[in-house]
């Protein structure tokens, strides 16, 4: 069993749990993910390991509440225990000093961004990052996403904090204004990274996306989170869940999300009879 | 009663659950003998002086020897010789391919002509584990001296198991290490319920637990923990990861939704209870007309699963003709009892998808029989201009599995075959690594539940020496000199 040691919320349906785990906390790098199940019946569900405090042997999970088990996990209370957590899982983050990287996280794709964005200015990389949410209670992470670069911006779509807009914009002014990049870092929803690197490929700023497949064991085993990459298919699980985003079927992807939707709907209905207005807020192919 | 009259008994029938209930059911199928039918089926072995069935069963248990115990009664009796052999009589009785291992050596099945009216010695296997299971007496195995020695055993499916059990009885302390939230492998995500309830996986390893084996779950070596490590910590490590990859049939399409590989089918269906949805949180494709592409076990249970979430037609779709297809028999004429439509030599070139990207198709091609190929089956070859769409709404790739390449990717010292298999020594399962060993699937691929209780068997009979000994060339020649007293 996993004990639950502290949550907070960090935005609308927005949570920070640490779990007591110390083997994943001491062999965890930047990038890797656990699997998660909260119950004897519950779900396997993948998530990104934000940070980890070895000492106390925790790790940091940031969860968005959109169906079933997240939305379980937002009722859970420090104290409680899961049976599963498993990881690390997938392959680290490629963490090399390249000179000026551009981190762009959408939503809940600020929690895996930062471990990644702190690696690489802890690698000695000169840090620009660009956080985008519909709006300003959705920014998670600003404090510590502008310790972790040198610059910070946010941009919101309705222009409740910062740039009005999308990140793909705020891109576009930093490269008009002769900022250059020799690596870009993007992680949020599908159809944002999908934006993203359909610009930043015309740019010539090589990218790395992490996705987020619907998974069952996490280990290889399955299949369920085959993605393709260029002309070959992978198991995000075993060989993502970074890739070349410049290579990504982003549209496969996106379709393939949405297999289990009406299940999944049925299960929230049963669930909680108030939830139907979040599922509205996961569309677009996935929570991040 | 002398053998002539043994011979004319005829075989006892298992009775069974009738196939148009259990379709609708996840209950086992063949309901179990009653003490009464077990001790009749045994009558009908003759004891035979040279007992061909043992050289059949790669555990090599004692046949007659158990047979003659239900015989005269004596259940208990009978429950301990055969685990003197097998830990897991309970599931090899189940589903060992007992036509092409002890039964096909059977002299009755011999002189009457018939494999298939052999003794059914994996019935009454299953009768007497399962007699021992119901009293619920637990057994503790002799007290044995601590060696002190530290054991970590990769991956529990039957192979870890088998080397847990084995050497917590010689004295030493074993950990086994599983990746999922459950120990069984295979026995618990991929075969069904229905085959195998996961309640006698469950009191197997309950049983391995009281005699002292400790399991951890969710433990991915090579992730949770670097396999160095567990190697660097350890006395001895045995890895039984079993063949998990699945195969895909790299044609245009399979990224559909709605095409999901055997594994993935089948651990929604099994290790998560998705059949219990949405009680249980995990779902599960369901098609009213689903297709399976392969002709084995796993197929088998694909479609015959299918049937039981709810699909109206369930189409096993193989590229060979049904006498080559590799499942058991008995899976077989299951399946098409339960209404399994059977589409043989035919294979699906593409999958075709509606505007949501979801499968509606598969364009199959019918195939016919030309030569011999390197497995000595005549080997299946397309008829041109044949092709046709077979309309389906879910496909299940159920085509093979290769080995779990997790551990052999994060350890490279670990000598693998060109397609993925750990190297190992035959008799000891020694790797390329001293102190390592391994077996089951992982060495085989993908192979059968009682070959890797044989490998793990081996290899702690090898591991034990090893440990005691610190001995690592040349250990399959001194177990050998050795294997009276070991044994
Ligand atoms: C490598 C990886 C890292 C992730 N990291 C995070 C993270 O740090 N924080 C976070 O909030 N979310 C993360 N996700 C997404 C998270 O796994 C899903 O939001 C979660 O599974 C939803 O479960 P649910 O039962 O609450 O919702 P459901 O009702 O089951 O589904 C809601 C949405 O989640 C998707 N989904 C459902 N099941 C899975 C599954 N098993 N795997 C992946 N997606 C699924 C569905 O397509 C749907 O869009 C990550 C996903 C992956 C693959
Ligand atoms: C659907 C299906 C039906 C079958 N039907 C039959 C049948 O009727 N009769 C028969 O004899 N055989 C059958 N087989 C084959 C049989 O199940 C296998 O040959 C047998 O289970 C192999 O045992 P194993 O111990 O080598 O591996 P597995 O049973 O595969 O177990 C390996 C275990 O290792 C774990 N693992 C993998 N990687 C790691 C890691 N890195 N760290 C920790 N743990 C890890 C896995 O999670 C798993 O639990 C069937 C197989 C399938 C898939
Ligand atoms: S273990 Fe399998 S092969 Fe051996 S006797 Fe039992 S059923 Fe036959
Ligand atoms: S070969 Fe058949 S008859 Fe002979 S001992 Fe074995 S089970 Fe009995
Ligand atoms: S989640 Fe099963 S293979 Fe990746």
């Amino acid at each position: 069993m996993y004990q639950l040691l502290h949550k907070e919320k960090l935005g609308p349906d927005i949570f920070l749990y640490r779990f007591r785990a110390s083997d994943i906390a001491r062999y965890r790098k930047p990038g890797q993910f656990v699997i998660v199940r909260i119950h004897e019946n519950g779900e396997r569900i993948p998530i990104t390991i934000a940070d980890v405090d070895i000492e106390e042997g925790s790790i940091t999970l940031i969860i968005q509440a959109v169906g079933k088990t997240t939305l379980q996990m937002a009722q859970m209370k420090k104290g409680d225990s899961i049976p599963t957590l498993t990881g690390p899982l997938g392959e680290p983050t490629h963490i090399e000093k390249v000179g000026r990287v551009l981190c762009v996280g959408g939503g809940i794709g600020i929690a895996p961004l930062y471990p990644a964005a702190r690696a690489m200015k802890d690698a000695g990389n000169h840090v620009t990052s660009i956080l985008g949410a519909r709006s300003s209670n959705l920014i998670i992470l600003a404090d510590l996403m502008r310790e972790a670069s040198d610059d910070l911006i946010i941009t919101t779509d309705d222009g409740t904090e910062g740039q009005k807009g999308l990140v793909t914009d705020a891109i576009r002014n930093l490269v008009d204004n002769g900022e250059e990049f020799d690596q870009c870092i993007a992680m949020g929803p599908p159809i944002m990274m999908k934006f993203v690197c359909i610009l930043t490929e015309k740019l010539g700023i090589p990218t790395i996306v992490s996705l987020n497949p619907i998974m069952v064991d996490g280990t290889g085993m399955c299949g369920c989170c085959r993605v393709t990459v260029g002309d070959e298919v992978k198991f995000a699980c075993i060989d993502g869940p970074e890739f070349d985003g410049h290579k990504v079927d982003f549209d496969e992807l996106m379709a393939r999300l949405a297999t289990y939707r009406s299940e999944e709907k049925n299960a929230l209905e049963g669930y909680s009879s108030h939830a139907g207005c979040r599922l509205d807020s996961m569309s677009e192919g996935g929570s991040r | 009663m002398n053998a002539k009259e043994r011979m004319k008994i005829p075989p006892v029938d298992m009775p069974e659950q009738d196939p148009k209930e259990r379709v609708s059911n996840l209950d086992e199928v063949p309901l179990g003998y009653t003490p009464e039918m077990a001790m009749m089926e045994a009558k009908r072995c003759i004891q035979c002086k040279t007992a061909f069935c043992i050289e059949g069963c790669p555990v090599g248990i004692d046949i007659p020897g158990f047979i003659k115990l239900i015989e005269d009664g004596d259940f208990k009796g009978a429950a301990r010789k055969m685990k003197e052999r097998n830990l897991l009589p309970a599931m090899c009785g189940r589903v060992c391919p007992q036509e092409e291992q002890c039964q096909l050596f059977c002299t009755i099945g011999k002189v009457r002509k018939n494999p298939c009216e052999s003794v059914m010695i994996g019935k009454l296997e299953r009768f007497i584990a399962d007699w021992d299971r119901e009293q619920g007496e637990f057994e503790q195995p002799p007290s044995v001296k601590s060696s002190g020695r530290r054991v970590a055993v990769i991956g529990a499916g039957p192979a870890g198991l088998t080397v847990a059990g084995d050497l917590v009885k010689f004295g030493h302390e074993v950990i086994v290490f599983e990746a999922l939230h459950k120990a069984g492998g295979v026995l618990v995500y991929g075969i069904p319920e229905f085959r195998l309830p996961k309640k006698i996986v469950q009191s197997e390893v309950d049983y391995l637990e009281k005699i002292g084996v400790e399991f951890r779950y969710d433990h991915v070596i090579g992730k949770t923990i670097p396999v160095r490590k567990i190697v660097d910590d350890f006395d001895a490590v045995f890895i039984g990861t079993g063949a998990g990859l699945p195969r895909f049939m790299r044609v245009d399409g399979e990224n559909l939704l709605g095409v999901l590989s055997a594994n993935e089918y089948l651990t929604r269906a099994n290790l998560m209870k998705a059949y219990d949805f949405p009680e249980a949180d995990t779902p599960i494709v369901k098609g009213k007309k689903v297709i399976t592409v392969g002709g084995g076990n796993v197929a088998m249970d694909c479609a015959r699963t299918a049937l039981r979430m709810g699909a109206e037609r369930s189409l096993i779709v193989y590229r060979r003709a049904e006498e080559q297809m590799p499942a058991r028999l008995e899976e077989i004429h299951h399946a098409k009892e339960e209404g399994v439509e059977f589409h043989l030599l035919q294979n699906p070139v593409r999958l075709v998808g509606d505007d949501r990207g979801w499968i509606k198709g598969a364009e199959v091609i019918k195939m016919e029989l030309g030569e011999p190929d390197s497995s000595g089956r005549r080997r299946p070859v397309p008829i041109e201009g044949s092709e046709f769409i077979e309309n389906t709404d879910a496909l299940i790739v159920a085509i093979g599995n290769s080995p779990n390449p997790l551990v052999p990717n994060s350890f490279p010292d670990l000598e693998v075959t060109r397609w993925g298999g750990i190297v190992v020594n035959e008799i000891t399962g020694q790797t390329s690594v001293p102190g390592v060993f391994a077996g089951g699937d992982i060495v085989l691929g993908a192979a059968t539940v009682i070959l890797a209780m044989g490998h793990g068997r081996r290899a702690a009979r090898a591991m034990n020496l090893y440990l005691s000994s610190g001995r690592w060339v040349d250990l399959d020649s001194a177990l050998d000199l050795s294997r009276a007293e070991v044994h």
